[in-house]
């Protein structure tokens, strides 16, 4: 049990925290967004494999 | 639609003929979703683009985070909070969510984008909220049971949210039992019932064409049903319905 309570424990940080003019945003949930953003413009840009080959 | 079928003593019977609720049932399930259209072979060339990946790739997460929960689950919170093997699990069944996560939502984008509603897919889109909105309230109960400070400090901050609307009593974030039920058996059901509904719906009518798609394409109108059997008058053929049959 003790090594649940140390586990447990050991899991919570402070965390990175990331602000401008009264916006703040944890580094993680940045991180989500930004690298959605990124997704969601290459799928857009990038061609599909195999793609040339369909008509 | 006069689809012919074999009945257990061989004799062909006409679709037409069914009389009990289970054969109108047959039929309406065969005129909705054939068996070409619930497993088709072959889709339009629109298809293939990064653009059309992300709904399979939410759905890959979700399996693996089904598997690893159910692992998790059998082995319990000593193990995977003690154990090298249970925190490698428990980390990926994090991390799986986290991809869900991030596919579902650039799903979503590509899809408002090309107004996946089109063509008499309104019910798709409802499905794909309800599925999101579902999938929310499992992360949630999920954070709860990490059993550390951390869902020790979410589970008290949610908890008067959940009393000021008036759910506190049912839906108690300070009763890890209550919370174990709702992740491990009701939430899942929920996101995967809502998520087969979501992908059958895709299959009855086909993927969302893109916005450039003019509805004289030769592919959306060679494949619409109207151009493979006769049409039936209580339901109109949807303009931009694709069913796929180009390689």
């Amino acid at each position: 049990m003790a090594g649940c309570l140390v586990a447990g424990a050991v899991s919570v940080g402070a965390g990175t925290y990331f602000g401008w003019d009264g916006f703040t945003i944890q580094s993680g949930n940045l991180i989500v967004i930004v690298v959605m953003i990124i997704l969601f413009v290459l799928a857009l840009v990038l061609p599909f494999p195999g793609g040339k080959r369909r008509k | 639609m006069t689809a012919q079928t074999t009945p257990g003593h061989g004799a062909p019977v006409d679709e037409t003929d069914a009389h009990t609720w289970t054969g109108r049932a047959r039929r309406w399930l065969l005129r909705k979703l054939p068996p070409d259209k619930l497993l088709p072979e072959d889709q339009p060339s629109f298809v293939a683009s990064w653009a059309y990946v992300f709904g399979m790739g939410a759905i890959g997460s979700l399996l693996w985070i089904i598997v690893s929960g159910i692992v998790l689950g059998l082995n319990g919170p000593q193990w995977y909070h003690v154990s090298s093997l249970g925190s490698f699990v428990n980390s990926t069944h994090l991390w799986s969510v986290e991809l869900f996560f991030i596919f579902m939502v650039v799903h979503l984008w590509l899809k408002f984008w090309m107004a996946a509603w089109r063509g008499g897919r309104l019910l798709t889109w409802i499905t794909g909220v309800i599925s999101f909105v579902v999938s929310i309230v499992a992360a949630f109960t999920g954070y709860l049971l990490q059993t550390n400070f951390d869902s020790q400090w979410i589970a008290f901050e949610a908890k008067d949210a959940l009393n000021a609307v008036g759910v506190g009593a049912w839906f108690n974030v300070a009763n890890v039992g209550q919370l174990f039920t709702w992740h491990v058996t009701l939430l899942p059901v929920a996101v995967g019932a809502v998520v087969v509904l979501h992908v059958l719906l895709v299959r009855v009518h086909g993927v969302a064409p893109p916005l450039e798609a003019a509805e004289s394409d030769a592919q959306l109108l060679h494949n619409r049903p109207g151009a493979t059997e006769p049409p039936e008058p209580a339901e109109p053929p949807e303009a931009t319905e694709p069913r796929g049959t180009v390689q």
